[in-house]
């Protein structure tokens, strides 16, 4: 169950070259969006745009395809995607609204649509979440901390952040790439992330992810009967160019051995929050 | 019935609804058109008119009903607007699942009955001898005790309270109702939002009335709000801060930012920025929060508990 309930999985890239230029992998997230844009299934979306300091997400409500593009790519670190989820639907005035989220913001959502404490009229407004997959997030401070003295690199002449084959890599603007492992990166890692028990959002309608699929591909999983709905019109609207996932390399295996490993990983450490750490207490544990 | 055919007569501006079982002789053509119109509980009493018989109108088995009251303590009525702004499914909840048998504004019941379950707006005046008294009767005469709001919950704003007002100068200390008497349930959030106490209804009745199945869901879903009731009357800002970010576990959603109703609450750096002057201890902010409460039973299943709802609230 590391990969939470889906009615399919497939490798999937976008058809739109405009779209694939700037994306991180197959453009999933930046093509779903345009597609439910165009096709009235949204009527906007909540995406980690661009801010004024260089790899600095900041949460942006989309609603035109040049928003959505503004805001292709992975930034690794962290946009705080559901502080606007109220506001959406109030300043901005959408009824049907798409959301995209790290597994722990899918999981905010969806407590937040059985639970709306304090999200009014909001519940039944989700008309789109799409889930990317993740191991940990950075805080800003960490992306500085690692390009900056680590990398050597000055932010504003990066191009590309990317994580893969066990290293975190910086690509600049001038075709130099740096490469730190993995091991070094591990201690700048956001610490909520550590008690996560989810890789591959399963909670979204539809999560992706670069895992599993040849470069410029992603794997997809449609999850939700929502999901796979608007999945199936955007395959039928050529929205997207797919392979069976046991015909690609390394496949859905790696993606089960990741989840694996994070969740393994993280369950061990919520164990230690009750022992390790304490005398005749315990840390406190989120999930009952 | 009474309160259920004034309400739907009050919101639906149809004031012959009461007169009903008197006599009916409505327009045919008029009788057609509202049919077709569809989905209102109104113009199903209108299409129930036709029938020419003149016998009181049948009601479902108030048998399987729970009975709820609302109790106004020190509170705004926001909460009670609150829950009367699900609309349609506030008549639905009414109609099938509760009777209400106490509440200020809409039944005419002067002390507080025997009921299933309470839902209690406001903090108690302590100055405010009928508030002490009511609110034990509350507790004497009610199954389950729900805090419905955050001056129940929390206090809330009346934290702020500190006397001199007119005509009442004296009083001054306002407790939340956790700190007078037990409470079963919470519900937080200044105004607590109509589909979260509609959720708890549906789920109030499930755990109360349900299949072995549904008890077990409806449990697992008012777990969370019990343990809420259990853990105190205080709640702040700063409990995003105590509770999860210097418990290491806040990965910078944003949710208690959207949840603020007071917008407290800013993103810096994707952490949760309080900014505690403008607090008004309302507590949604923690509750909102994946990582202050999360069962995977419960949301794992959101697909079928969503749809179960918006089943249940069909008319």
């Amino acid at each position: 169950m590391v990969l939470g309930n889906y009615k399919q999985v497939i490798a999937a890239r976008s058809t739109d070259a405009e779209i694939l230029r700037g994306s991180q992998d197959g453009g999933i997230v930046t093509q779903l969006f345009a597609y439910a844009l165009d096709a009235g299934i949204i009527d906007g979306a909540i995406v980690a745009g661009p801010s004024d300091e260089p790899f600095k997400p900041e949460p942006m409500v989309a609603t035109t395809r040049e928003e959505l593009l503004a805001s292709r790519g992975t930034r690794y670190s962290i946009s705080p995607n559901m502080s606007l989820i109220k506001e959406v639907t109030r300043s901005y005035g959408l009824d049907k609204v798409g959301v995209v989220g790290t597994p722990c913001q899918i999981q905010a959502l969806r407590k937040g649509q059985l639970y709306p404490v304090g999200l009014r009229d909001v519940p039944d407004k989700i008309a789109l979440a799409i889930g990317i997959f993740c191991m940990e997030n950075f805080p800003y401070q960490s992306i500085i901390q690692l390009v900056e003295d680590h990398g050597a690199t000055a932010l504003e002449n990066v191009s590309k952040l990317d994580i893969g084959k066990g290293k975190f890599w910086i690509y600049t603007e001038r075709g130099a790439t740096v490469q730190i492992p993995l091991k070094v990166t591990h201690k700048y890692e956001q610490p909520g992330c550590h008690v996560c028990l989810d890789y591959v959002s399963n909670l979204a309608d539809i999560s992706t992810g670069s895992v599993g699929t040849p470069d410029g591909w992603s794997t997809v999983f449609v999850r939700s009967a929502n999901g796979d709905d608007i999945w199936a019109k955007a395959i039928a609207a050529g929205a997207f160019e797919t392979k069976p996932i046991d015909s690609v390399k390394p496949g859905i295996e790696l993606v089960t051995k990741l989840a694996t490993e994070k969740i393994t990983k993280n369950q061990q450490y919520i164990e230690d929050r009750k022992t390790k750490f304490t005398v005749g207490k315990e840390l406190r544990n989120p999930y009952i | 019935m009474g309160i259920l055919e004034s309400l739907k007569a009050l919101l639906f501006g149809k004031h012959d609804v009461g007169g009903e079982k008197q006599d009916v002789k409505p327009e045919p053509a008029r009788k057609t058109d509202a049919v077709k119109e569809a989905g209102k509980p109104a113009d199903v009493i209108v299409e129930k008119k036709a029938s020419i018989i003149k016998e009181p109108k049948e009601e479902k088995p108030v048998a399987d009903k729970i009975t709820v009251g609302h109790v106004h303590m020190s509170g705004c009525t926001g909460c009670l607007v609150s829950f009367a702004d699900n609309y349609e499914g506030l008549l639905t909840i009414l109609d099938k699942y509760a009777d209400l048998v106490y509440c200020l504004t809409l039944a005419d019941v002067r002390h507080i009955p025997e009921m299933d379950v309470a839902l209690v707006e406001g903090s108690v005046c302590i100055q405010d001898h009928i508030a002490v008294e009511e609110i034990i009767e509350t507790r004497k005469n009610a199954k389950i005790v729900v805090a419905l709001g955050a001056c129940a919950c929390y206090g809330n704003i009346t934290r702020f309270a500190r006397g001199g007002q007119q005509n009442q100068p004296q009083h001054e200390s306002y407790l939340p109702i956790g700190d007078l008497i037990d409470v079963d349930v919470y519900i937080p959030g200044c105004a607590p939002t109509p589909q979260q106490i509609r959720n708890v209804c549906v789920m109030a009745y499930l755990l109360l009335k349900g299949n072995d199945e549904q008890k077990a869901l409806a449990g697992a879903y008012l777990t969370p709000l019990m343990n809420l009731a259990k853990a105190g009357t205080e709640a702040c800002g700063c409990d995003v801060m105590y509770n999860v970010i210097n418990q290491g576990l806040c990965m910078g959603c944003g949710s208690c930012a959207a949840a603020c109703p007071v917008r407290a609450i800013t993103m810096v750096y994707g952490k949760p920025q309080v900014e505690r002057d403008l607090c008004i201890k309302c507590g949604a902010c923690y509750a909102q929060c994946p990582r202050s409460f999360f069962s995977f039973d419960v949301v794992n299943q959101y697909e079928g508990i969503i749809d179960a709802i918006d089943a249940a609230l069909q008319p």
